[in-house]
């Protein structure tokens, strides 16, 4: 048996995390000292240390770090989902202190534990070692747990925090014994070791080990990424869970969850292309199509969009199909422009919804157009978005995803996809039929909307439309993050 | 000395017992021993791997997983105890307040 060897410590290639770290640890003690019922300070302070972490992130494009040994890789790859995660973390705090005053469970500790989510994301988009990716992971999702409990007195949360839980445990077990099983056959942990391996004795694409350990770290990520089959926590978990986090775990872990997949299946597994991409293909195909047919009789916005956020992972999954340059990018932006939508969606969620969930579905959106005309048309922008129509940012991700897919032969895919997202303008225009064409039932309360939201309505909806009307620089962003 | 195989065959069915008491039972606490019972499954094949190759990499795993389950643990127990404040119940029969 070896000794250990200390590896190579590169504090720079873990920077970011550790700046955020510092500030979420600080937070928690401030939180405490500090007293009164109004936290929404925290709120702010959160931004300031996720914009000192977000440039500490991006000071780092275009010169990879590498530490601990080959553990941890911050190239422009981590980098650009370092910065989805950053702006996702943000938007939903922006979004929180209104609605956790509203339901009263405005306590403290909610904005730490973000941040910590945060943290594990960015672990996740920076591990090249399997221990590092499951560390992320797990960060990431206990904090997750916690968030989607957070509402403690509100039975639904409750449930959804129990659930997500008790699934979220159950499908880590299985990424677990499929990394296992790989570090068996393989004989380490390294992304890079694995992909030496694999090369050097290509007869390992037979042995049943690997191939079982392979096919369970799909299935694990799966699960984060609420794809199909393995979705059926994703409606329950985002209705139940309290609306900003809905927003936070619907763009954040989604997209770390891609980030990790991505890493693992294309830099360890080059050599089982061929088979990793039927069993892609199939999963692709099941995702959009589940996720489609099912919100198509939805009633609950909350649980619309959450089919919904399982059919865009659909969308993302034409693009890693497809495995190649522009398909890795398309999922790069179509993950940016998601969380912009999305969150932008759910801001407007938050401002129409009252105290225990109350004002939840399609049909409490009657009349809004001619009440309140701008929260709207915002909230129409959104919607196209998620539509996939020209000239917002979803139409150009999946433009961009489905051409990737014909350029690689998957020209049915492509066909799929494209009728898929037909088939979801039914539910998003429905939502905009209520506000524009039918009458409020009751008459609207309306409880004024806060400087935070309106801060992060704008965000959301500039970039939307700018992603949208030039998204050429941040294509090619994307196109740099790919250099594989 | 036993082979490897041996172990991995042992751990292999620890792992299918967890999965089936997680798909069978319907007491949340029991479900999550069986989730426990799983990640101790996946302990014992990194044990057996790191012994069998040499390589202690296998075995450092073992220790983080160990952490996190105590951690996920914390969490999980703390959600149980807040919905059976609500509920009087931590039958997962009971948590249906949403539905299609």
């Amino acid at each position: 048996m070896e000794t250990i060897a200390m590896p190579a410590v590169n504090i720079a290639s873990i920077m970011p995390e550790c700046i955020l770290s510092v500030v979420a640890m600080v937070l928690l003690l401030v939180n405490v000292f500090v007293p009164g019922k109004d936290k929404g300070y925290l709120g702010w302070l959160s931004i300031v240390g996720l914009a000192v972490t977000a440039a500490s992130v991006v000071s780092g494009w275009g010169a990879p770090q590498m530490g601990f040994g080959g553990a941890v890789m911050q190239d422009n790859f981590a980098i650009f989902f370092k910065v989805i995660f950053l702006i996702s973390a943000g938007l939903a705090i922006l979004i929180s202190d209104r609605y956790m005053v509203q339901e009263d469970c405005n306590q403290g500790e909610l904005y730490p534990l973000i941040l910590f989510s945060t943290v594990g994301m960015m672990l996740m988009a920076s591990g090249t070692d399997l221990m590092v990716i499951f560390l992320g992971l797990e960060v990431l999702s206990v904090s997750l747990y916690v968030l989607a409990g957070w509402n403690r007195e509100n039975i639904k949360s409750n449930e959804a925090g129990l659930k997500y839980f008790l699934l979220g445990a159950f499908s880590t077990g299985f990424l677990l014994y499929g990394m296992a099983l790989t570090y068996g056959a393989t004989g380490t942990t390294k992304l890079a070791g694995i992909q030496n391996h694999v090369m050097a004795t290509p007869a390992i694409a037979a042995n049943p080990i690997f191939v079982v350990g392979m096919l369970l770290i799909a299935v694990g990520f799966s699960f984060k990424i609420a794809a199909a089959p393995f979705h059926m926590w994703t409606p329950d978990v985002y209705e139940g869970a309290p609306t900003p986090m809905t927003a936070f775990m619907s763009a954040g872990p989604k997209a770390a969850g891609f980030a990790a997949f991505l890493r693992v299946m294309i830099f360890a597994f080059p050599m089982l292309g061929h088979n990793l991409t039927e069993l892609l293909w199939i999963l692709a195909v099941l995702t959009m199509t589940v996720g489609n047919i099912i919100a198509l009789s939805q009633d609950n916005i909350k649980r619309m969009l959450a089919y919904s956020s399982i059919a865009h992972a659909g969308y993302a999954l034409v693009g890693f199909t497809a495995l190649n340059r522009e398909g890795i990018a398309g999922i790069l932006f179509y993950m940016l422009s998601y969380a912009f939508m999305n969150i932008g969606a759910f801001a407007v969620i938050v401002l129409v919804g009252k105290k225990g969930e109350k004002n939840g579905t399609v049909q409490d959106f009657a009349g809004l157009g001619y009440k309140k005309p701008v929260l709207a048309v915002l909230f129409s922008v959104f919607l196209f978005s998620l539509a996939g129509m020209p000239p917002t940012a979803g139409f150009i991700g999946k433009f961009y995803l489905f051409s990737a897919a014909i350029k690689s032969g998957y020209t049915g895919l492509a066909i799929i996809g494209v009728l898929n997202s037909a088939a979801s303008v039914y539910y998003y225009l429905r939502v905009m039929v209520f506000m524009y064409m039918k009458d409020a039932q009751e008459d609207f309360e309306w409880a004024g909307v806060t400087a935070p939201i309106a801060l992060c309505l704008l965000v959301t909806v500039v970039a939307t439309l700018v992603m949208g009307v030039v998204p050429g620089t941040i294509l090619e962003l994307a196109q740099k993050a790919v250099q594989f | 000395m036993l082979a490897l195989e041996n172990y991995l065959v042992l751990s292999a069915i620890l792992f299918s017992i967890g999965t089936i008491g997680v798909l069978t039972r319907r007491n949340a606490i029991v479900i999550f021993m069986c989730v426990e019972m799983m990640l101790n499954a996946v302990n014992l094949t990194l044990v057996a791997f790191s012994r069998y190759l040499g390589n202690i990499d296998g075995q450092v795993f073992v220790f983080f997983i160990m952490t996190v389950a105590a951690a996920e643990a914390a969490v999980g127990l703390a959600l149980m105890i807040a919905f059976y404040k609500n509920r009087e119940s931590i039958d997962v029969e009971d948590i249906n307040m949403m539905k299609l």
